[in-house]
């Protein structure tokens, strides 16, 4: 009977993996909006979370996690450097359609070797499929390697990092990460996914959304540059005169 | 301490830009030069965007220069009649420049133009003050008085006015260009142009060298007023924190310099302001032909 009934189990899901679809991550972060003070170097972010399964540890594959946090995506225009004259000269760019403002990654391994090309490809972790060109593609710029170029610089800046073993993973249920966000982020709705993967597929994925504004100062500044241009300048000068004044009064009260 | 720029939206030390205002902006009282030829390309140097950093140093420029004319204005060393005429010329000068800035700006080509504007001008200033101030300091050396020049070149124009306090009747044509010239610099290198203007109004105009470094501060502090402005409203560039935090430090530093000014020779000061002005120029040049790193750059523009 006990036999028969493994049998069924085994006819029912034919597939090693149908037990890992049984876990599910649940996770949490530490917080989910940024603010952006004057005083603002950057945020830490500790994301945590346990694996919740029904059935024991399966004892197939090694458990991975990968934790990705990235921007915004916005159009980025790269630009080349060309001698002309013998100087170098900017060409006139091309517009890499999309490019996530922020790529923060953390792994539980070496990112090749826990995700396949395919569940890459379809959940759009690794960053080739982040960095890209929208539509007609124009086959001569991939190959001038402005995409690469694009993730190389930020790469360079601190805006795009991947931590391999990066995510602890304790007793293969409990895991944490901490991503250092840099401080020159830009505003804007982030998305942390949490990706559970076996045999470098992906089982689960959780997804939360990090919220960064600026406040305060920044905030007024910003809007004020943007929506009222005319008065920012004139309250620019303004300060600029006073502080000019205020210097030369008292200098000349303190050394005449 | 680093703070946050809202504008440039990178974060800064707030000490490094508190010194470079106050180091920057003792030149300027020294010399009655805004200063902004060293500042600008240092804060590019730091990271700030070079359309953030050009317009913001603008802005710094009204408040040092307003510093510096307050000085000089009660020490009467300030021709303001020149300096209306200079700063007619200014105004449309440098209304040309921010438009020229926003179109370049869209290309791509701001860092260019304004690399080659520095190579260029800096060069031809600095190679020219550092003879005449040689041959000058030579000359006081051996106690000879340069001749003052009978007759000017610009004689023969129309429009002449008399500058009681320059010690000038020419007309008013040739201040009028000079104004114009430091006007367009004045929007596309985020400087003052007094670097362009000290040497021209001793040199082209021959104005009394008393009164050349107060209407020089007098004209600029309206140009780079009416450039911040410009660059605020078509750019959206300028940014608040980064101009107070240069301010307070180029304030300061200015009344050092216009106490520091006349205890100091000259001709000796003409040459160490020619040779900051080449330095800069050497290094910029070396920059636009050296073979750099990195081809690719991620261009303004996009967003």
């Amino acid at each position: 009977m006990l036999l028969l009934a493994a049998f069924v189990a085994l006819a029912l899901v034919p597939r090693a993996h149908a037990q890992i679809a049984e876990e599910r991550v649940v996770a949490g972060l530490s917080q989910t909006t940024v603010s952006i003070t004057t005083g603002f170097t950057g945020s830490e972010i500790f994301i945590y979370g346990a694996i919740k399964r029904d059935a024991p540890v399966p004892k197939t594959w090694p458990l991975d996690i990968i934790v990705a946090v990235t921007g915004p995506s916005e159009p980025v225009i790269v630009r080349k450097k060309d001698r002309k004259f013998g100087i170098w000269v900017n060409d006139s760019g091309v517009k890499v359609d999309a490019a996530p403002s922020l790529y923060a990654v953390a792994t539980t391994g070496p990112f090749r070797d826990i995700i396949s090309f395919t569940d890459d490809f379809k959940h759009k972790v690794g960053l080739e499929h982040l960095v890209r060109f929208i539509g007609e593609t124009d086959d001569a710029a991939y190959k001038a390697g402005y995409p690469e170029a694009l993730v190389r610089l930020r790469k360079a800046e601190g805006s795009y990092f991947v931590l391999t073993s990066g995510v602890k993973v304790s007793e293969e249920t409990l895991f944490e990460t901490r991503i250092a966000l840099p401080a020159n982020l830009v505003e804007g709705d982030y998305r942390a996914r949490i990706f559970l993967l076996r045999d470098k597929s992906v089982v689960d994925v959780f997804e939360s959304s990090i919220e960064v504004r600026k406040v305060g100062l920044e905030r007024w500044i910003y809007t004020m540059a943007h929506e009222k241009p005319a008065l920012y300048g004139v309250i620019s000068i303004a300060v600029a005169l006073a502080a000019g004044w205020l210097a030369s009064t008292f200098f000349r009260m303190v050394f005449r | 301490m680093n703070i946050y720029l809202p504008i440039a939206e990178v974060s800064v030390n707030a000490f490094l830009l508190l010194g470079l205002g106050g180091g920057v902006g003792m030149l300027s009282g020294l010399f009655g030069v805004g200063g902004g030829f060293l500042m600008t390309p240092l804060l590019i140097l730091i990271g700030i965007p070079p359309a953030v950093a050009v317009a913001t140093e603008a802005n710094q420029i009204v408040a040092s220069s307003f510093s510096g004319v307050l000085a000089h204005w009660r020490r009467r060393t300030v021709d303001f009649k020149m300096g209306l005429v200079l700063l007619a010329g200014g105004l449309l000068g440098s209304a040309v420049g921010v438009q020229i800035f926003a179109v370049l700006r869209a290309l791509g080509q701001v860092e260019l133009l304004v690399s080659l504007c520095y190579v260029v001008f800096l060069g031809i200033v600095g190679v020219l003050m550092f003879i005449e101030s040689l041959s000058a300091l030579r000359k006081a050396k051996t106690n000879k008085r340069a001749p003052r020049r009978g007759h000017h070149w610009s004689h023969g124009l129309p429009f002449k006015m008399r500058f009681r306090a320059s010690n000038l009747y020419i007309s008013a044509i040739p201040p009028f260009l000079v104004g114009a010239l430091v006007g367009v610099l004045a929007a596309i290198m985020g400087v003052g142009g007094g670097f362009i203007m000290v040497p021209a109004m001793i040199y082209l105009l021959g104005m009394a060298t008393t009164v050349v470094v107060g209407t020089s501060l007098f004209q600029i502090m309206f140009v780079t007023g009416a450039t911040t402005l410009m660059h605020a409203i078509l750019n959206q560039t300028v940014d608040g924190i980064l101009a107070v935090l240069l301010l307070i430090g180029g304030v300061i530093g200015a009344q050092i310099g216009v106490r520091l000014g006349p205890k100091l020779k000259a001709e000796q000061l003409r040459v160490l302001l020619a040779l900051l002005v080449l330095l800069v120029c050497a290094k910029i040049g070396y920059d636009l032909v050296r073979t750099p790193d990195e081809f690719f750059t991620i261009g303004g523009g996009g967003h």
